[in-house]
């Protein structure tokens, strides 16, 4: 299809409409406010309703009544916000709800500030709320795969039962780049799943949604749901893996500058530098990592952050490779040539 | 011999967990009477708040458990995908008038096409009867053990008048579960709160003075009169709007 020159967060909002959301329940905050004034435009237009809801907290919570009803829905929000959903995520997450939730994040904590960082990897891939729940996290590194990531999003919540989290930063949510538009997914051809909280119609049995958990179900999603998704659901991107001797790795924006400045001193150096960019980070492609091969001397791991992604990179490689982290303390993402002079450091 | 009275058909044939005295099962009764009696069992979908009443399992019909004090935004979510249902909150003072303050003002605020049912026994009767914002004064409680102090624990909060005086509420009304006129009147408010979403119309809202002999240190028949006694001169009877209109 043809190719729309879209900013990040519209891109993001016109997907969920053609990925067959109809209803989106947010709160404003930058830097996404751009995805709840694109839907509260748009979804009336498709028979959809969009809430602007009195909290990120309400948002949450309106997200998991709708979701229950087993209809496409979503929020978005970013960092701060995010931390006020934590509670309707983990009882979304409990009742094993299927929903999309997106995170233009911000930098920092308490308030923090809209310059594009990954210091909310945490919060993003360990669960934001209590209980030690899973969402699937999935990582774009553009405009087109933000717009190509919430399908796959909405597709893997249902497939799942889980929450399908967009963890982005300011920059993929206010960036304008083309995108090659997909075709719409009617929503009426989407099929009503059994436990959907639509009304009794003659049905012996109700459908109850329950966001308590008893040992059972707690012990089901830990012993058996999570680790089927961790062992089904491994995406990255890499490049000359094969023999080489440094690998370079970070996710979203970082990662896809870090590919580009990789590919620079590896030309001017001579050095073989392979590359990883996960694309899910939960569950984490530990089988990328598994690729390294012994020819690696050492693994460079890269983020706009303190160090987050770094923590799942050494519990992955388990003491097998040399680890060191390059980070950029917030107030932007680094450049091509910092990059460069990281690497230098190292290669 | 002509039957002339029984158990709504929608309620399961379960015994109810609740404590003696405790008014919860006339309330779910009361909800289950009018569900029928309207004819739309099918349709409903009920959200259920955090404390003792676990309205779904008592209640034959599409259920979800919100999180504390959250039945109102829930049960928002449920209604913007599910128009043509009827989703009805059951949920306590403390969960109503406390944790989901924010909640329930804007469900009224936005005019949502909800029914709320909360029942007000002025305690946290689930944790164990802690204070709540419907605590009346010098009333004790685990958390004001020499009785509610107006400086130190601030007064109590009449929940339907504070709906009544926001603009998008469409019927508000208390009733109370205390002798079998109140419970006839209180029949009433619930019917009229989910006929006027049936008719597409919100945001509905009926509170009910109930008991909570466990935590008042009461027995049954002494709850009863409490309610009559206390309860009902600080919290008025009757119903604060109608139509949209103030009464």
């Amino acid at each position: 299809m043809a190719k729309q020159l879209m900013k990040g967060n519209e891109a993001v909002a016109e997907a969920a409409i053609r990925a067959g959301c109809r209803y989106f329940f947010g709160y404003p905050i930058t830097p996404q406010n751009e995805i709840p004034e694109y839907l509260s435009r748009e979804l009336p237009q498709y028979g959809g309703k969009f809430v602007q809801a009195e909290s990120e907290l309400a948002a949450a919570n309106m997200l998991f009544g709708g979701a229950a009803t087993g209809k496409r829905c979503m929020t978005s929000s970013s960092s701060c916000g995010i931390s006020l959903k934590a509670e309707g995520m983990s009882y979304i997450a409990a009742a094993e709800v299927p929903c999309v939730v997106v995170d233009m994040s911000r930098m920092g904590p308490g308030i923090g500030d809209l310059t594009p960082t990954q210091s909310s990897y945490r919060q993003a891939t360990r669960g934001a709320g209590h209980g030690g729940y899973r969402s699937i996290v999935l990582c774009p590194s553009s405009v087109q795969e933000a717009f190509d990531m919430m399908f796959d999003a909405f597709e893997l919540a249902e497939k799942y039962g889980i929450i399908a989290y967009i963890y982005a930063d300011g920059l993929i949510g206010q960036v304008m780049e083309p995108v090659e538009m997909r075709e719409p997914i009617d929503p009426a051809t989407l099929p009503t799943p059994p436990w959907a909280l639509t009304g009794m119609h003659g049905r012996a049995a109700a459908n109850h949604v329950h966001s308590g958990t008893d040992a059972e179900v707690f012990e089901r999603l830990n012993k058996e749901k999570y680790p089927k998704i961790e062992a089904e659901l491994q995406r990255w991107y890499d490049s000359n893996l094969e023999d080489c001797e440094y690998v370079v790795t970070g996710f979203g924006t970082v990662g896809r500058i870090a590919e580009v400045a990789v590919k620079k001193h590896a030309a001017a150096t001579g050095k073989k530098i392979g590359f990883i960019r996960p694309l899910i980070a939960w569950p984490f492609p530990k089988k990328a990592y598994a690729k390294i091969p012994a020819s690696c001397k050492k693994v460079i791991v890269i983020e706009a952050n303190n160090g987050q992604m770094l923590e799942d990179v050494q519990i992955t490689l388990n003491g097998k490779f040399d680890v060191v982290f390059e980070p950029t303390w917030g107030s932007n993402m680094p450049t091509v040539e910092q990059v460069v002079e990281m690497l230098a450091k190292h290669i | 011999m002509e039957k002339i009275y029984s158990k709504p058909a929608l309620l399961y044939d379960r015994k109810f967990s609740y404590c003696p005295g405790c008014t919860h099962g006339i309330a779910h009764k009361l909800v289950a009477e009018c569900i029928d009696e309207l004819g739309i069992a099918d349709r409903v979908i009920g959200v259920c708040g955090i404390g003792c009443s676990y309205f779904g399992g008592y209640i034959k019909m599409d259920f979800i458990g919100a999180a504390h004090g959250r039945a109102p935004a829930t049960a928002t979510g449920l209604k913007a995908c599910r128009p043509d249902e009827i989703v009805i909150t059951y949920q306590g003072d403390g969960d109503c008038s406390s944790i989901g303050a924010a909640e329930i003002i804007h469900a009224a605020g936005r005019g949502e096409k909800i029914t709320v049912i909360m029942i007000n026994n002025g305690v946290y009767g689930m944790t164990g009867g802690q204070k709540a914002p419907t605590t009346l004064l010098n009333q004790k409680t685990t958390t004001t053990q020499d009785g509610r102090q107006a400086e130190r624990d601030g007064l109590p909060m009449r929940e339907a008048e504070i709906l009544a005086a926001v603009p998008g509420s469409y019927y508000i009304a208390r009733g109370a579960l205390n002798n079998p006129a109140n419970v006839r009147k209180a029949k009433q408010y619930i019917k009229k709160a989910i006929q006027a979403q049936v008719d597409g119309h919100g945001f509905n809202f009926v509170e009910l003075l109930s008991t909570c002999p466990t935590n008042w240190g009461l027995a049954p028949v002494e709850s009863l009169a409490r309610v009559e006694k206390e309860m009902i001169p600080y919290f008025p009877l009757g119903e604060k709007v109608v139509d949209g209109k103030p009464v």
